[in-house]
């Protein structure tokens, strides 16, 4: 009883942050949720349907923690091509069976669907999939609206239009080109640029607003005409009367017909990988690090586009960059997922009207942003380190899913994954005779670590069961995974097993794997079962000036100084400010064995998929004695008082209003806190410059701004820190 | 508990180039279990054959070897079951062949109809060698079965006789016993705990046979207990293999139909990859 009124009061605690984060994810859920919509040819107003019946459902539903869930990128090609063969009214029929056929899998706990598929497989499907998305609305949102049979015509076609856009006459579709270009421009430069109160609204809610201000602009300041085409701007969205009156009723009548079934097949498979995909991503993000219940959530989801496409909605996924943001703006729970559907209503009430002040190119922009981060050409250059073999697997895929059609493509994707296993490994017998075969033992052994032996061979073909397996233990505990009796371990697997390594690292527990080093010499090829880590490539010798200066600033300090990238960064997990961060590696490390200072650059990156920004800065580690209390310290501004609104609070300091005032005191342990800050120490902090400190467990962190310091910065830091440690020690 | 023994061990010989490997190691056994050894060649006799066997068994005859050698043409299957009934062996032993070029062993079809259909023991032995290789290491099934306390009594007595160093026995949980499904953290605590108590009551019922076990046997001999969950039959040959065993012993299958053959459990699992030595017990 005690710890479910503790879950409670615990609930109502995290409410004010999840309102907050409910907010922040719909203001880039609603023109996302136009955008998708209107790509896959459906009234734009559908999507903001799948966003509320998904956020309502799967709040209440689901099984995971931190997803949003709505209409999804994957699903525009699917959805697209629905409606051009089977019209509008039976699509959503097709939408329903497959909501249907979901809540089936995740009865069946078939919910893992997506662990049969080979990873590059799936790459390749989802870059296809972007280049649809980008191939089709890059003419949109440079004003050239045309019509082609398939996904590569519409590709071919881009430098037409490009060629095009600059001999255009009509001022009306040059304001238009000129709405997406500048879109383009906002979606592109928004990672690079971070400024706190820029950054409080989401990209693509900036173009919103850039666009409405605009309009108005026009209607209320000169007193013209909006310039760009009507052609260009989205069409009437109806408001909440009419959205009620004019549900549309879905026809059955095609459930007897081929391309019926087979819409629906693809709708329920780029479902469930595009959910399970982000579930997957989400969980690595959650700060609490809560396993996500997979067929729970599929049976929510499965709910969801039943409820919705009986309203006039799509499929409802689980969304990866929106649940990312939602992370980064202190989701903990489902409740986020529930006021974002919540916000949106408000808007749908409040401002359907507005909305059609947005060009369409504007949206469309957005849309080819995300289309472009699918299919970018660093994923093409990440996937061929793995191995030529993995980009053969993956352009296999990318163009018959181009060519033909999604299933088509994902099947293409198996079969060259598997031809090319057979071929590597000369024997289809291994594969053949031991596919059904249990072929993994776990024990534990008498030191309470888990034992993981995989025999004949480890592919996507049966990697479920070594991933049940694996699912069994309980992430806080030490576990080795033996190859060594094993033939053949393919990239897909490789893959996913780092990926529980990052799992069990983060929860306390440890992975080790063994054994592969034996296969690659008797086996004798050495494909992706060693996967080429492209941390590898040692920084040569000719060194920047930056490094030149940091070896002189290090001999200054009595340091020493190595540029190699590294990814040892256990000592900064504890910090709160990487909790929802992904540190990739560190560089330019200044350091002395055992000594407390720590000076290093490192790239980390916040958020996933379109929202993902990758960040270089340089921090200082200082180690401490244990008795420091957990906080963090920030200057004192607008957005800290902000989030004090979402639930944080402020530490007051007796005696030191000033200081209160212009600083920003965080952390749990108060009382411990308020007695550490001494005068002395609170002098020193009013007399220095501004940093953003934290302490964790037995260290320091501190930095200045989230990118590379220059030498100067990095002396001042250097020093700030050595007179800090200091006055801590004598505390 | 009836003494267990072993006095006739039969084995199969043809002349391949393991026919001497062969002859010593079961040679070397009998001489372990001081029983007699009874050699059955599948063929018409011959002095020419005579004569080579006789060469093989000469360095035993001295350590005091009471052997047999017995000839008759027929089936190879049919001869050798029936020889070892009319001889009453009570040990059969069978050499496995190795696949080329792979650390990897399977046994010849005679071999596997054999091993069907025995009605005593049989050991099939993966690589006999000429000269002795230590058995250091026995991994024995601890099985709810029946059978099992004799097979685990076995396990002691072959490890005392042949002077192994450690035997573990493995008792196999079936997965569909640990009725929980793992979905997330919850579940998962509920399955850690049901694996918990498994483990717990299967370690106490191997207790209970291990205290049935002649003290005699068990001196000097580490004794480990591991619960695995995993695919009867199965996980034990891989555990067997993991662990580096030296020998695997098993409870002989209760029946065998057609069906078993086509959907292989148990002990078929182990037939057809070889990890080690195994013994199964009748």
């Amino acid at each position: 009883m005690k710890t479910k009124e503790s879950t409670f009061v615990g609930l109502v605690k995290a409410l004010p942050k999840n309102i907050f984060s409910g907010l922040v994810v719909s203001l880039i859920a609603l023109p996302l949720g136009l955008g998708l919509a209107m790509a896959s040819e459906a009234p734009p107003i559908a999507g903001v349907i799948t966003a509320i019946v998904g956020g309502v459902i799967v709040s209440i539903l689901g099984g995971s923690y931190v997803t949003i869930s709505g209409p999804g990128n994957g699903l525009v090609g699917v959805v697209l091509i629905a409606i051009t063969t089977l019209g509008l009214s039976a699509t959503y029929a097709a939408i329903i069976c497959s909501g249907i056929i979901l809540v089936i899998l995740g009865f069946l706990r078939l919910g893992k669907l997506a662990d049969y598929f080979p990873s590059s497989a799936i790459q390749g499907m989802l870059a296809a999939i972007g280049l649809i998305i980008l191939g089709k609305q890059f003419h949109i949102m440079l004003g050239n609206k045309i019509v082609r049979d398939n996904g590569i015509d519409y590709l071919l076609a881009i430098p037409n239009t490009l060629l095009t856009v600059v001999n255009l006459q009509d001022r009306g579709l040059i304001y238009a080109a000129i709405a997406g270009v500048i879109s383009l421009a906002i979606m592109v430069f928004y990672s690079k640029v971070r400024n706190k109160y820029l950054q409080l609204i989401p990209a693509p809610m900036w173009i919103v607003i850039v666009s409405v201000g605009f309009s108005y602009y026009y209607e209320l300041v000169l007193k013209m005409p909006n310039p760009i085409s009507g052609d260009y701007m989205i069409p009437a969205i109806p408001n909440i009367q009419e959205i009620v009156t004019d549900i549309p009723s879905p026809n059955f009548e095609m459930v007897g017909t081929l391309s019926f079934w087979s819409s629906v097949v693809a709708l329920t498979l780029i479902a469930s990988i595009e959910s399970l995909l982000s579930i997957k991503a989400v969980d690595k993000l959650d700060v609490f690090k809560r396993r996500s219940n997979v067929n729970k959530d599929i049976k929510a989801l499965g709910l969801a586009t039943v409820v919705s496409g009986f309203l006039g909605g799509l499929n409802v996924v689980t969304v990866i960059a929106r649940s990312s943001v939602n992370v980064n703006n202190g989701g903990s729970n489902r409740s986020s997922n529930l006021f974002h559907a919540l916000f949106l209503v408000v808007f749908i009430v409040l401002f359907s009207t507005e909305l059609t002040r947005i060009p369409l190119s504007a949206l469309m922009a957005i849309l080819v942003y995300t289309g472009y981060k699918l299919a970018s050409p660093n994923i093409v250059r990440q996937i061929f380190t793995i191995g030529k073999e993995q980009l053969i697997i993956f352009f296999a895929t990318l163009f018959v899913t181009l060519k033909v059609g999604l299933i088509t493509g994902i099947v293409a994707g198996l079969i060259a994954t598997f031809i090319i296993h057979v071929v590597i490994t000369k024997s289809i017998g291994l594969f053949v005779k031991n596919v059904l075969k249990p072929n993994v033992l776990m024990f534990k052994e008498e030191d309470g670590s888990y034992f993981l032996s995989v025999k004949h061979f480890c592919s996507f073909l049966n990697f479920n069961i070594l991933k049940n397996s694996l699912e069994a233990i309980p992430e806080q505990n030490d576990v080795i995974i033996d190859f060594s009796l094993c033939g053949f371990v393919d990239h897909s697997v490789m893959e996913n097993v780092h990926d529980y390594q990052e799992l069990f690292h983060k929860k306390g527990g440890n992975i080790g794997v063994i054994g592969l080093d034996i296969l690659g010499t008797k086996s004798e090829h050495p494909f992706a079962l060693r996967r080429l880590l492209p941390l590898q490539n040692i920084i040569p010798d000719n060194k920047t000036k930056r490094q030149n200066s940091l070896e002189l600033v290090a001999s200054d300090f009595e340091l020493s100084y190595r540029a190699e990238k590294t990814t040892k960064s256990e000592f900064l997990e504890d910090f709160i400010y990487f909790k929802t961060k992904k540190i990739e590696y560190l560089f330019n490390q200044l350091s002395v064995k055992n000594g407390p200072y720590r000076l290093f650059d490192i790239t980390f990156s916040e958020g996933e998929f379109i929202a993902k920004e990758v960040v270089r800065s340089t921090m200082l580690y200082i180690k401490t004695s244990k008795n420091v209390p957990v906080f963090t310290l920030d200057r004192e501004g607008l957005l800290e008082r902000f989030y004090a609104l979402a639930g944080y609070k402020d530490i007051a300091i007796d005696n030191h209003t000033d200081f209160s005032k212009r600083f920003y005191l965080r952390g749990e342990n108060s009382k411990g806190i308020k007695t550490f800050f001494t005068d002395e120490l609170v002098r020193f902090f009013e007399s220095n410059a501004y940093y953003h400190i934290e302490s964790s467990k037995d260290g320091l962190l501190i930095f200045n701004k989230e990118r590379v310091a220059s030498i100067k910065e990095i002396k001042a830091l250097l020093d700030f820190g050595i007179r800090l440690n200091a006055i801590i020690n004598k505390v | 508990m009836s003494a267990i023994a072993y006095k006739t061990i039969g084995i199969g010989v043809t002349f391949s180039p393991n026919l001497e490997a062969n002859i010593n190691e079961a040679a070397r056994l009998a001489l372990f279990f001081k029983a007699k050894l009874v050699l059955i060649h599948v063929g018409e006799s011959s002095e020419k054959k005579s004569n080579t066997f006789f060469k093989f068994l000469n360095p035993f005859e001295s350590q005091g070897l009471v052997f047999e050698i017995f000839f008759k043409s027929g089936d190879p299957v049919d001869v050798i079951l029936t020889s070892t009934e009319e001889k009453s062996v009570d040990l059969l032993i069978i050499g496995a062949l190795k696949k080329e070029n792979f650390l990897k062993y399977y046994l010849g079809s005679i071999a596997r109809k054999i091993t069907r259909k025995a009605n005593c023991s049989v050991l099939l032995l993966i690589n006999p060698s000429k000269d002795r290789v230590p058995c250091n290491h026995i991994v024995v099934n601890g099985l709810k079965d029946p059978k099992t306390e004799e097979t685990v009594t076995t396990a002691f007595f072959v490890g005392h006789k042949l002077g192994a160093k450690k035997i573990t026995v493995v008792e196999e949980v079936d997965q569909e016993e640990v009725s929980v499904k793992v979905d997330d953290d919850k579940s998962l605590r509920r399955s850690t705990i049901v694996k918990e108590r498994l483990r717990l009551r299967e370690e106490t019922r191997v207790k209970k046979i291990l205290d049935t076990i002649p003290n005699e046997y068990t001196d000097g001999i580490t004794i480990k207990s591991q619960p695995i969950f995993g695919k009867r039959g199965y996980s034990i040959g891989h555990y067997a293999q993991v662990a580096r065993a030296d020998l695997l012993v098993m409870n002989a299958p209760a029946k065998m139909t057609f069906w078993d053959r086509l959907f292989p459990h148990d002990i078929e699992h182990i037939l057809t990859e070889l990890p080690t030595d195994v013994l199964i017990v009748q």
